[in-house]
């Protein structure tokens, strides 16, 4: 149950903390015809259907609801703007783990009407499911497992929508580097994955920068120990591969031993949940890195749109999940109704998503990724800039 | 190694903070092993629900950040603690008589008291992660952080001081309550002898409720002392947590209460020094090796058993 | 004490009427017994491909469910042979799962920091002597100590496992291993074992776990076995008659991780992917519960077991999100109304009727 995705379930309530960015700017450009063609309307009956992949109940649930929630927007949108042409969406449950994940995959490839995947959400579940899905030719574009080596496989239906951790990670340590000036870094990593890759990655960018290192384990509460290693460092920032309950505690024991240096930390921190774990104040002026656009930077009414039609925010990769369901729709509009038409389809695909230009290399990675790094003020996650 | 030389006592004084915490949950194993010979599996969650009692009085009474007074703070954090043991209690208490009372009636054989265990503490920790919420839970700490003294060039912050001082005082009590009162003899007789106690017109099933209470109200001390400490609580808190105390009472001597002050020291020293050594991803396996080495030596813990033996 | 009594004979009546259909069953000709097993045998080959209405699972792929059932089937029997057959308490089975699995990947996926890239069908018997290795590891130091001692140990044996392979890099670290190879065969220039069919596996699982059954019954009724009752009953008194217990005890570990190994390498070869993450202290319990809720000792009922806790959840997948609390619930009132499991071991009917004799109710060791 110990799973390290714990960070990637945003809550649902990221957009609360979102707000403040999001309240300023969302009056963005109209015309929602920004989301990919939703052109002639094909009129013939298509009676397929997407398949959403990913954690919808348990421990890990709240990110994959979110994607969730951006597909099904794509797809009602989608539905309503061509009555001749109801997409249908399947679930699969797979509560983020990899020993449940192939039986649903095979659930989902014995269902001739499911034509495209959106996800799976994980990267554990994505290897135990992507090599049947690879098999069965059933094209899945993920919109939140950032494992670059997920790419290598040579799995032909394997796409993805944002960048991978590889991208991240070297934008974090410019970030440290240019922005703060920090020339003595603690690495620390939560031993995961996700974690220890992205530190990594880190690590080797920072090159002679880093002072000091330290592993710790997910589900731990008590960081003394990692604490006392980073005080004796006397380092000016503290970078933190992991989830936000291990960061949130980590930034606030480092706060309470009177550790003043600069958090930064990833994706799977940038979570109300982090500064919850750290108690407020605690958390302010942390930065953390995501391969995501802010919500209110979304293209077209995308945000506007979510809000009417949740009655809240879109939260973490809720955009990626409608973009990801777009490049679908617009195949299957396109005609393109067979798995392997609509692989070619996505394989080649072009346009414009509410996140970024969408077009994808042939290793399946998206060619346009933008890492962004968001500051903690005042309790909020905020935007704060591009990283170039 | 010159790490830990270097950082002795401030991992120490660390140390035996998360050492004291172990401490009072693993009262509760221990009182419960001493007079049923049963794992309470479900005492994680004991726990688990005493933290949660804690976090809404506290939502409920405390105003965000500056609080006046250090007289409201104490007031404030005594309620909370009230408020703990209630909910530890009454959950102990539940769990006595869903998963442990109708078993006894029937005799059943000593696994299935784990198995039913086990299931209560699966459905009572998923009854709050679907029913409360799944996500990590603020819980306003009270105490600023203030060092108190420097000791050995080491900082001594309020809350450590408060941890370990309450735990003794609690721990102190529960061996006071247990070797003096007529309640507690009550606990000793049925932990030496069930049958021979009844015969002597003890109320079994009142002693063994009483010794799932008593466990509970310790678990909800822990419980307040938890969230004081790091300022959060969750659906699964208990888990780890529970492993961790139990594995302290079975490293102090499993039945015996001041085996599980002993062993609870003695686990969040070891794991903390540990940490230091060898690096904070092989915490968990510090604990485990330095449980299998002792017991290999000790086979019934450093102090060894007894609740109503040795201490007749 | 009234009610208590009540509630005996009640169980007791229950515990009667299994033992009735046993007798039943005992009495008909052997020639009919046959037959009726071969039936059932062939039935159950054929689940996969019957797929027949309502047992099947509607929410996910039924052969790969079924999968999943042989290798909780295959951990449950091992691990019988730990807790229901010697008596001894073991929390930490999913660590042999996890050497068995890890044996395999190690030794078989060219990804592996070995790479030796034997075969799967050469790597198998490797998993099982590494586990068997690893349950003698854990054994000799802590088969010494009593039941719930045992019992905190081998849960802290489970973690170790799994946080070793989770901080060595050797063994992938929290990635895992990918790219394991599937069992070997082909079939017209295909192969058998192929991703997308989930049905030869379950063959392949349903075979082993009839060949394990037959391996273990004939260990029970054996020595060994006889040894294992021993201990199991009072352990002081087989001593004094003269079984070397410590050794019978080790015995007991070594082949229930032997099983555990052989599950875990089966489920390394379907998935193609291991990782600490599925291995989690929760399968433990997961497996442990199989045995106690089928009933301990007795290898039908653990079965079922294994059964109802690998196939009901996924049976009723539309409870997604409470599975785990109902889950618990379930393990009470199991508990409560079937404290001998669903079937139960023969030997243990007897401990019941003579604790019924016995007034006071003596405790009696599991």
């Amino acid at each position: 149950m110990r799973q390290r995705h714990i960070g990637r379930f945003a809550a649902v309530a990221v957009a609360i903390a979102l707000a403040v960015a999001g309240c300023s700017s969302s009056s963005s450009t109209s015309g929602g015809g920004s989301t990919p063609a939703a052109s002639g309307g094909s009129s013939g009956s298509c009676d397929v259907s997407l398949g959403f992949f990913g954690a919808l109940t348990g421990q890990y649930a709240n990110l994959g609801v979110n994607i969730y929630d951006g597909v099904k927007l794509a797809i009602d949108q989608h539905n309503k703007k061509n009555p001749g042409c109801q997409v249908g969406l399947v679930k699969y449950d797979s509560q983020g783990s990899p020993d449940q994940a192939p039986a649903l995959a095979q659930q989902a490839i014995n269902n001739p009407k499911v034509v495209g995947i959106v996800g799976p959400a994980f990267s554990g579940e994505s290897k135990a499911a992507d090599p049947l899905f690879a098999q069965a030719g059933l094209t899945t574009i993920t919109p939140s497992a950032t494992n670059p080596k997920l790419a290598d496989n040579g799995w032909k239906t394997f796409f993805r929508i944002l960048g991978n951790d590889n991208a991240q990670g070297p934008a974090a340590a410019k970030y440290i580097t240019n922005v703060l000036k920090a020339t003595k870094v603690f690495v620390v990593d939560d031993a995961s994955e996700y974690g220890k890759g992205l530190a990594d990655v880190v690590r080797k960018s920072l090159g002679s920068a880093v002072v000091g290192n330290d592993t710790v384990q997910s589900g731990q509460t008590d960081f003394s120990a990692t604490v006392t290693k980073i005080k004796a460092s006397g380092a000016d920032a503290v970078y933190y591969g992991g989830y936000y309950p291990e960061a949130g505690l980590l930034v606030k024991q480092m706060r309470g031993a009177g550790v003043t240096a600069t958090f930064v930390s990833d994706d799977g921190s940038k979570d109300p949940g982090f500064i919850q774990a750290a108690g407020g104040k605690d958390a302010n002026g942390s930065i953390l890195t995501c391969p995501c656009l802010p919500p209110d930077k979304a293209g077209g009414t995308f945000f506007a749109d979510f809000k009417a039609a949740y009655g809240q925010e879109p939260g973490t990769y809720a955009a990626e999940g409608f973009d990801a369901a777009n490049v679908f729709l617009a195949g299957i509009d396109a005609g393109k109704v067979t798995r392997a038409d609509l692989l070619s389809f996505v394989a080649s695909y072009k346009g414009q998503g509410v996140t970024k230009q969408i077009s994808f290399d042939s290793k399946g990675e998206v060619s346009q990724v933008s890492v962004w790094a968001y500051k903690v003020e005042n309790g909020q996650i905020v935007a704060d800039q591009v990283i170039n | 190694m010159k790490f830990l030389i270097d950082n002795f006592w401030t991992l120490t004084s660390t140390g035996l903070t998360q050492g004291a915490i172990y401490a009072l949950i693993a009262l509760g194993y221990t009182l419960v092993y001493g007079v049923l010979q049963l794992i309470n599996f479900a005492h994680s969650e004991v726990f688990m629900v005493g933290s949660f009692f804690a976090m809404w009085t506290l939502n409920a009474l405390a105003s965000h950040e500056g609080h006046a007074g250090a007289l409201l703070i104490i007031g404030l954090l005594v309620l909370a603690g009230i408020a703990a043991m209630i909910g530890s209690g009454i959950t102990a208490l539940f769990v006595e008589f869903i998963a442990y009372r109708p078993l006894r009636r029937r005799n059943a054989p000593r696994l299935v008291f784990l198995i039913s265990a086990i299931g209560a503490s699966i459905a009572i920790s998923e009854a709050f992660g679907i029913f409360i919420s799944r996500n990590i839970l603020p819980v306003p700490q009270l105490v600023q952080p203030k060092v108190v003294l420097t000791l050995f060039g080491s900082q001594i912050y309020n809350m450590q001081v408060i941890i370990v001082a309450a735990s003794i005082v609690m721990m102190v009590g529960l061996d006071q309550f247990i070797r003096r009162t007529r309640l507690g003899r009550g606990v000793r007789a049925v932990a030496q002898d069930q049958d021979t106690a009844a015969l002597m017109g003890v109320n079994k099933d009142r002693v063994i409720a009483l010794t799932f209470l008593l466990g509970g109200l310790m678990a909800g001390g822990a419980a307040l002392l938890y969230t004081q400490q790091f300022g959060l609580t969750r659906f699964n808190v208990g888990f780890l947590l529970g492993i961790k105390a139990f594995t302290a009472a079975v490293l102090g001597g499993i039945g015996n209460l001041r085996g599980a002050l002993l062993g609870g020291l003695v686990l969040g020293l070891a794991e903390n020094y540990g940490s230091a050594l060898v690096g904070s991803q092989w915490r968990d396996v510090v604990a485990f090796v330095l449980l299998i080495v002792i017991l290999m030596f000790r086979p019934t813990g450093i102090l060894g058993e007894s609740l109503g033996k040795a201490r007749a | 004490m009234s009610t208590g009594e009540r509630l005996q004979a009640i169980d007791l009546r229950r515990v009667r009427a299994v033992s009735g259909m046993r007798r039943w069953w005992s009495r008909l000709p052997r020639g009919t017994r046959f037959a009726v097993l071969a039936v059932v045998a062939v039935l159950l080959y054929l689940l996969p491909v019957l797929n027949p209405p309502i047992i099947t699972t509607p929410d996910s792929d039924f052969a790969t469910v079924l999968f999943t059932v042989t290798t909780y089937c295959l951990a449950a029997l091992g691990l019988n042979v730990v807790v229901g057959m010697a008596g001894l308490l073991d929390l930490g089975y999913v660590g042999f799962y996890a050497v068995g699995a890890y044996s395999v990947a190690m030794f078989a996926s060219p990804s592996s920091s070995i790479a030796t890239k034997y075969p799967w069908l050469v790597c198998v018997p490797i998993a099982i002597a590494l586990s068997m290795i690893a349950g003698a590891i854990l054994g000799g130091p802590t088969l010494r100590l009593r039941g719930d001692y045992l019992a905190i140990v081998t849960l802290g044996f489970g973690e170790i496992v799994r946080l070793s392979a989770v901080n060595s890099p050797g063994l992938g670290a929290a990635a895992g291993i990918t790219s394991i190879p599937h069992p070997p065969g082909a079939l017209n220039g295909q192969p058998i074992f192929s991703v997308l069919d989930a049905k030869p596996y379950y063959w392949l699982g349903l075979t082993l776990v009839f060949v394990v059954v037959a391996l273990v019954r004939n260990i029970e009724n054996s020595r060994v076995g006889r040894s294992w009752l021993a201990i199991r009953e009072d352990e002081d008194a087989a001593e004094l008659m003269g079984v070397p217990t410590f050794k019978f005890k080790l015995w007991a570990f070594a082949i229930g991780a032997a099983v555990g190994g052989l599950s875990g390498a089966m489920f390394a070869g379907k998935q193609g992917f291991v990782s600490p993450d599925s291995f989690p202290v929760l399968t433990s319990v997961l497996f442990l519960a199989a045995v106690v809720v089928g009933g301990a000792g007795n290898r039908l009922g653990v079965i079922v077991g294994a059964i109802a806790v690998a196939y009901l959840p996924e049976r009723f997948r539309g409870f997604q999100n409470s599975r785990y609390m109902i889950f618990g619930l379930a393990l009470i009132l199991m508990s409560i109304f079937r404290p001998q499991g669903l079937i139960p071991n023969r030997r243990r009917e007897v401990e019941l009727a003579d604790r019924k004799l016995d007034e006071v109710g003596v405790e009696v060791n599991a």
